[in-house]
């Protein structure tokens, strides 16, 4: 027979497998010698990938804080540092019993998040969570910039994104998008800087107190607006829509207001 | 026994003339899409490079074992496990590069590259050659994958590795910058530049025409 010519034990060993029961014994301790593996360098690493993910938010707000003109030498003369406060977006106070620590724990309770209903939800977000951590810098007791971060439904999937508002609370600072998932090359192009300076200047409402941002279609060509881009229709709505949602009455509108008001 | 090759050439094979990308045409998807910048270039070289090695060793060591009949679903269970696992690495050091390769790293896993060298490699030979053989080709892998991703980044940015060299015409130099470079295409060019250089060295590697221009036949049917 052919089989003896082989090398023997090779075939001894090629014998039982194709038994069903070294079938099913081999797959399975495969897969849970790969499950282990997978499963402990994920736990090992998440700590690392925490960590760089917040470093990375870190320095996109250094970066937007730094690409805004004077924003430099304001940081300087006020120290050199923003504030950080953990605000109640319901009130538009900074609230009392959360703070940046147990922001993320807080922010696990379902409870602490409000439904929010079709006519409220510009943002296609579902929901929004009470409380929010922004970035102040103040000047001689008045607020003179805040960042805010922003979220909402872009094309691809949500959009991350921090504004900074000067301190009338009508013009913008700056933008930095922090996570988006738009398409490479189209809506892609919103993480991209020369985008994002079409931004700085532009106002947020008219004199009536009228919410009037927009993205445009071409070119801005109000000072309402920021410039469109081409082949990002979607993009596009979906920045308008976040814009005007979290700078409106449901997002941090009570916050601007008490802001204005010199509350804060 | 079959008479087993010596390292060194089992090594150096897959380097130029069985270079697993010009001559059996594996694994392009990945070489197209990360080669716009030396750096992402050498990282996916580097991942893919350590993934194959590991998993053929793996599929190596227990080959006499694997059922015939799952044995696909083996090999890939074990590809796909390293993937995630350098995945993993890449995003906790390497978080910017990690960025710019997006969903590629995740990719190898269907890379037929490494499935090719464990299949038809690693299953037939014990685990020392095979993961040279692996290595071997990783590295035919990674140099294509360099000599693309510099001549793209070259030609499209005139840098190398992030640093200008070829002073641009927008900053008083004399070099424009070729957009097309950053393009897929481009990689479509350079790749076929490529296969033609290396078979014009190994006129063995030119493949029969497999269709030849129709001589005016009779219509058909």
């Amino acid at each position: 027979m052919a089989g003896r010519e082989w090398n023997p034990w090779r075939r001894l060993l090629a014998l039982p497998n194709e038994s069903r029961a070294k079938t099913v014994i081999i797959a399975f301790l495969v897969s849970a010698v790969c499950a282990a593996l997978v499963s402990s360098a994920t736990v090992v690493l998440r700590p690392i990938q925490t960590a760089n993910r917040a470093a990375e938010e870190q320095a996109r707000i250094a970066a937007l804080v730094q690409g805004i003109p004077g924003m430099a030498t304001l940081l300087e003369q006020s120290g050199g540092t923003l504030s950080t406060v953990v605000i109640n977006l319901e009130t538009g106070r900074a609230a009392t019993a959360v703070t940046p620590a147990n922001l993320e724990a807080t922010l696990r309770d379902q409870t602490n998040w409000t439904e929010l209903d079709a006519a409220q939800d510009l943002a296609g977000l579902g929901q929004r969570p009470d409380f929010a951590q922004v970035f102040l810098l103040r000047e001689n007791d008045r607020v003179s910039l805040v960042l805010l971060p922003i979220s909402g439904q872009g094309y691809g999937g949500r959009i991350d994104a921090i504004i900074a508002l000067h301190g009338d609370m009508n013009t913008i600072a700056g933008i930095a998008v922090t996570q988006h998932a738009e398409t490479p090359g189209l809506g892609g192009r919103i993480q991209e800087a020369s985008w994002q300076g079409t931004f700085p200047g532009t106002a947020l409402r008219d004199e009536n107190g009228d919410m009037r941002f927009e993205m445009a279609r071409g070119p801005a060509s109000t000072a309402y607006e920021v410039d469109g881009i081409t082949g990002a229709t979607r993009t596009g709505r979906g920045v308008t829509q976040m814009v005007r949602f979290w700078l409106g009455p449901d997002g941090y509108g009570p916050l601007l207001d008490a802001i204005q008001r010199r509350e804060f | 026994m079959p008479q087993v090759p010596s390292y060194w050439s089992t090594l150096t094979t897959p380097l130029i003339r069985q270079n697993p990308v010009t001559l059996q045409i594996l694994g392009i998807c990945s070489a197209l899409a990360v080669t716009t910048s030396l750096v992402t270039a050498l990282t996916m070289s580097v991942s893919l490079t350590v993934v194959l090695t590991l998993a053929a060793g793996l599929v190596s060591v227990i080959r006499r074992h694997i059922p015939d009949t799952i044995r696909l679903i083996v090999q890939i269970v074990i590809v796909a496990s390293l993937v995630i696992v350098i995945d993993q690495i890449l995003q906790a050091y390497f978080a910017e590069i990690s960025r710019a390769l997006s969903v590629y790293v995740g990719l190898i896993t269907t890379n037929c590259l490494v499935l090719g060298r464990t299949e038809a490699y690693a299953r037939h030979h014990p685990p020392l050659p095979a993961m040279v053989d692996a290595f071997g080709n990783g590295l035919g892998y990674s140099l294509i994958l360099i000599v693309i991703g510099g001549l793209r980044e070259l030609l499209g940015k005139g840098q190398l590795l992030g640093a200008q060299v070829l002073p641009l015409a927008d900053a008083g130099g004399w070099f424009t910058p070729l957009s097309l470079m950053l393009l897929a295409p481009s990689a479509f060019f350079l790749l076929g530049l490529l296969v033609w250089a290396v078979r014009s060295l190994y006129p063995a590697q030119i493949e029969q025409p497999e269709y030849a221009p129709a001589q005016l036949k009779s219509p058909a049917e």
